[in-house]
C-alpha cells in the first residue's frame, strides 16, 4: 500500500512539474501530450534475466522483448546496462542486507559489511536507478515459467520495496518467451500509469506486391498481413475506434471509390458510393455509425460528406468552392472535425463542427498542410506541414487544439508525413522518405525513441487503433 | 296457213251460197299437230383438266440462284404445285429458290378428271467464293487520339486553364469532334494528374478538379459532353520522377485517353 502511494506520488509530482512548466509557456515537445520529459521519468534497471533448463535458450528473446516494451513506453528511463553490478540477484532470497560490524581499529566508525547483493547496489552510483527488475525463468510441466519482481529502491527494506511479485506462464518457445515478457512489462508499466501497445494494430498501404494494397501489422512491425488483393490502387485506409471496421479508397471498380471491410471476418461490407468522379479519404465516427469522406458528388470541388455505414442518409457538410479532403472526427466528443481545405489558396488545416458550422483555419496559411490526426484525448493533434521548408518538404507537427502552438517533431530528415496517434496517446506512427523508398516509423510524441517498422517496398498512410480482443 | 284456210272457207261459202243447190260440205281439215316440246340439250360432260405446259427455266442452277416455273392449264377448277407453293392460277409463273435438287409437281383437276406434270430443278453447289480483298487499313479513334492529342498543363496547386492550355485544348477539341464523327461509339476519359510534392489526398482532389476544368473547356467548344468522362490519378501516375520543375510541370497535366 505504502509503495503504491509512493509510486503514485512520484508519478504525480513529475506530471505536476511538467504541467507547471507547460503552463509557464515553456512548452517542450513532450509536455504537449503529457509525455513526461526525460528529466522527470523514473529510472529503471532491467538486468538480463536467466533461465534454467529448456528456458535458458529462450531468455535472449525474453530480455530483448522486455527491454523494448519498457524503453518504448515513454514513461521510464532505462538505466544503462554497462553500469550494472556483476552480482545480480535473481530472487528475493538472494538479497542480503549489509550489516554493521565493529571497527577494526578503536575510534574508527563502525564498518559496513557487505553480505551479498543489496538494493543500494542499484540505487547508488553508477546505476542511480529508482526501480529494479528481478527474476528468473524455468520450465515446469512442459511450460515456461517466469518469476518476476519489481522493487522500488527508495525503500530501505525488501518487504516494503517489493512492488510486484508474480508468476507468468507461457509455451516453452520463442512465442511463449515474448508473451511472458509482454505481460511482465504490462504489469510494470501499469505501475506508472502507462499502457502497453501490444495488441494494437496499424493499417497501412504497401506496394511491395507491385500494386498499392491495404495491409495490417502489429505496433512493432511484426505480423505484416496483406488484406486486399485487387491488383490496382487501393490506399488511404481508415480504421474504426473499436478496431472492428476498416475502410479505404480504391480504383478497383473504376474511379476512386470507398470500400468498407470487417476487420474481424476480413469480408467486404456493402457501401454504396454516390455517383461521382471521386469518393475518397473515408473516416469513421467514434461510435462507428457513420462515415465521413471527401466526394465530388454534385460538386466540382471535392467536399466533405457524411453517410451511414452503407452510404445511405448522405449529407453534405462543407459548402465552399475549394478542394477539401481528409475529414477526422474528434474521438472524445464526436462533435468537431479536422480537415484539409484549399479555401485559402493552398492546402491548410481547418476545423469545423460536424454539422459544418464554425469553420476556422488552424494553421497560418504558409506552406502546405496535410494528414491531421487526433490524440485519443481529443485535445492534441498531429499533422504534416511544409512550414519553413521547400514545397513538398513536410515534417510532423503536434499542437494543442486550444493553445494553437505548433511544435515541430521532425526536422527535414527525409519527407515526413501521415502522422497518426497510437491508442496510448503518447506514440505516433508516420512515414518518412529517406532515400529512395518511403517507410513507416514510430516514435514518442517528444520525437524520441524512433523505430523503423517496415522495410520492403514503399509503405504509406498508416492508421493506428486498438486491436481486436 | 290460216289465211289460206280462210280463203278456202270463204270460197267454199260463196260457192255454196252461189249454188242453190246444196253441195256436200267437205270435212274440216284435221287440226294441226300440237307443237313439239323443245328440251335444252344436256350439257356435254365436263372436259378433263389438261396441263398445257409446265416448265422450269433454267432446269439447272447453282445453290443460291433461282429458277422460274411457268405453267398453263386448261379446264381445271383446282390447280396447285407441291413443295409448299400451294394453290396457283391457271396460267402463271413463280420464282423458286431450292437449296437442293427439287422436283415440282403441278396438279390440275376438274370434275372431268385431273392431270399432273412434273419438272425438276437441279441444284449444284456453287464454287467457293473468292477470298475477300484485304481490308484497307482503318485508323482507330484510339490511334488518332494517341497520335494527335496533347496534354494540357497547369500551374502548381492550380486547376484553371492557362493560355497555353487553352491553345492545346482548342486543338484537342477539333480532334475530338473529328474522331467522334468518324467513330460514333468512341468515348474519351480525361485524366487529371499532379506533381509529387503535394500530399496524396489533396492531389487526388486537385487532379479531379483539373480533369473537370479541361472537360468543361472542351464542352464549351462543342465537344459532346456525353462522350467525355473524368478521372483523377492524383500523383499516382507520374510520367517522370526527377526532382526538378521540368518534371513537376510535365506531371501537372490533363490527359486524354480512350475510355475502356
Amino acid at each position: 500500500m505504502k509503495t503504491k502511494i509512493t509510486v503514485a506520488f512520484v508519478f504525480g509530482l513529475t506530471v505536476l512539474v511538467s504541467s507547471a512548466l507547460y503552463l509557464h509557456g515553456q512548452t517542450s515537445q513532450g509536455d504537449i501530450v503529457g509525455v513526461i520529459t526525460s528529466a522527470g521519468r523514473p529510472v529503471i534497471a532491467v538486468p538480463d534475466l536467466r533461465g534454467s533448463g529448456a528456458a535458458g535458450g529462450l531468455m535472449d528473446n525474453f530480455n530483448s522483448t522486455l527491454w523494448t516494451e519498457l524503453s518504448g513506453s515513454g514513461v521510464l528511463t532505462m538505466a544503462a546496462k554497462s553500469f550494472y553490478p556483476l552480482n545480480v540477484p535473481q530472487r528475493p532470497q538472494d538479497f542480503k542486507a549489509p550489516t554493521t560490524a565493529a571497527p577494526l581499529r578503536r575510534g574508527d566508525a563502525p564498518r559496513t559489511v557487505i553480505n551479498g547483493p543489496w538494493l543500494t547496489d542499484w540505487s547508488g552510483p553508477p546505476v542511480n536507478a529508482n526501480y529494479l527488475v528481478v527474476g528468473y525463468a524455468g520450465e515446469q510441466d512442459g511450460r515456461l515459467v517466469l518469476y518476476g519482481w519489481l522493487y522500488n529502491l527508495a525503500q530501505q527494506d525488501l518487504g516494503s520495496a517489493q512492488v510486484i511479485g508474480k508468476l507468468y506462464y507461457g509455451s516453452l518457445d520463442a512465442d511463449g518467451a515474448k508473451k511472458v515478457a509482454r505481460e511482465f512489462a504490462a504489469d510494470i508499466l501499469q505501475q506508472f500509469g502507462a499502457k502497453t501497445l501490444a495488441g494494437s494494430k496499424i493499417f497501412f498501404v504497401s506496394d511491395r506486391t507491385g500494386h498499392k494494397e491495404i495491409w495490417s501489422m502489429d505496433y512493432d512491425g511484426s505480423n505484416q498481413k496483406q488484406l486486399t488483393r485487387y491488383g490496382d490502387i487501393s490506399e488511404m485506409p481508415a480504421v474504426s475506434q473499436d478496431g472492428k471496421l476498416f475502410a479505404f479508397t480504391t480504383y478497383a471498380k473504376g474511379n476512386p471509390k470507398i470500400m468498407v471491410y470487417s476487420a474481424e471476418s476480413g469480408k467486404q461490407l456493402q457501401f454504396y458510393n454516390p455517383v461521382a468522379s471521386m469518393n475518397a479519404t473515408p473516416e469513421f465516427t467514434p461510435d462507428s455509425q457513420h462515415i465521413l469522406f471527401s466526394s465530388t458528388f454534385s460538386v466540382k470541388d471535392a467536399q466533405i460528406f457524411i453517410s451511414d455505414l452503407h452510404g445511405g442518409d448522405l449529407r453534405r457538410i462543407s459548402n465552399v468552392r475549394a478542394i477539401e479532403v481528409s475529414p477526422r472526427v474528434n474521438p472524445k466528443t464526436g462533435h468537431d472535425i479536422l480537415f484539409i481545405s484549399g479555401r485559402s489558396g493552398h492546402q491548410q488545416l481547418w476545423r469545423m463542427n460536424i454539422d459544418g458550422g464554425d469553420a476556422e483555419m488552424l494553421t497560418t496559411g504558409e506552406g502546405d498542410v496535410s494528414n491531421p490526426s487526433w490524440n485519443p484525448n481529443g485535445q492534441t493533434i498531429a499533422f504534416a506541414w511544409t512550414r519553413g521548408y521547400e514545397i513538398g518538404g513536410f515534417n510532423i507537427f503536434v499542437m494543442d487544439i486550444a493553445k494553437r502552438q505548433p511544435i515541430q517533431l521532425t526536422h527535414g530528415e527525409g519527407r515526413n508525413e501521415n502522422p497518426w496517434w497510437a491508442p496510448d496517446g503518447v506514440h505516433l506512427v508516420y512515414t518518412s522518405k529517406r532515400g529512395q523508398s518511403t517507410q513507416i516509423y514510430t516514435m514518442l510524441a517528444d520525437g524520441t525513441n524512433l523505430q523503423q517498422i517496415t522495410t520492403r517496398g514503399n509503405n504509406l498512410q498508416p492508421v493506428w487503433s486498438k486491436g481486436l480482443d | 296457213m290460216r289465211t289460206l284456210s280462210a280463203a278456202v272457207f270463204v270460197t267454199v261459202l260463196l260457192v255454196a251460197a252461189g249454188c242453190k243447190k246444196k253441195a256436200p260440205v267437205p270435212a274440216p281439215p284435221p287440226p294441226p299437230p300440237p307443237p313439239a316440246k323443245v328440251e335444252t340439250p344436256p350439257p356435254p360432260p365436263p372436259a378433263a383438266a389438261r396441263i398445257n405446259s409446265f416448265t422450269a427455266e433454267p432446269t439447272s442452277i447453282e445453290r443460291g440462284q433461282s429458277a422460274t416455273l411457268r405453267w398453263s392449264v386448261a379446264n381445271a377448277t383446282d390447280m396447285s404445285i407441291n413443295q409448299g407453293l400451294g394453290a396457283v392460277t391457271a396460267n402463271g409463273n413463280r420464282q423458286v429458290f431450292p437449296s437442293a435438287s427439287t422436283t415440282y409437281t403441278l396438279t390440275a383437276s376438274s370434275a372431268g378428271g385431273s392431270d399432273t406434270r412434273s419438272v425438276t430443278v437441279e441444284v449444284t453447289a456453287p464454287p467457293p467464293p473468292p477470298p475477300p480483298p484485304a481490308a484497307p487499313p482503318k485508323i482507330s479513334g484510339a490511334d488518332m487520339l494517341g497520335r494527335e492529342s496533347q496534354d494540357a498543363y497547369f500551374d502548381y496547386d492550380k486547376s484553371d486553364i492557362r493560355q497555353d492550355a487553352r491553345d492545346v485544348l482548342t486543338r484537342d477539341a477539333d480532334l475530338l469532334k473529328r474522331i467522334f464523327a468518324a467513330d460514333p461509339s468512341f468515348s474519351v476519359v480525361i485524366e487529371g494528374h499532379c506533381d509529387e510534392r503535394g500530399s496524396a489526398e489533396y492531389n487526388l482532389g486537385l487532379g479531379d478538379r483539373r480533369s473537370t476544368s479541361a472537360k468543361d473547356f472542351l464542352v464549351q467548344l462543342g465537344v459532346p459532353a456525353d462522350r467525355l468522362t473524368t478521372i483523377s490519378y492524383g500523383k499516382d501516375r507520374p510520367v517522370c520522377t526527377d526532382a526538378n520543375e521540368a518534371c513537376y510541370q510535365r506531371n501537372r497535366r490533363a490527359h486524354l485517353a480512350p475510355a475502356r
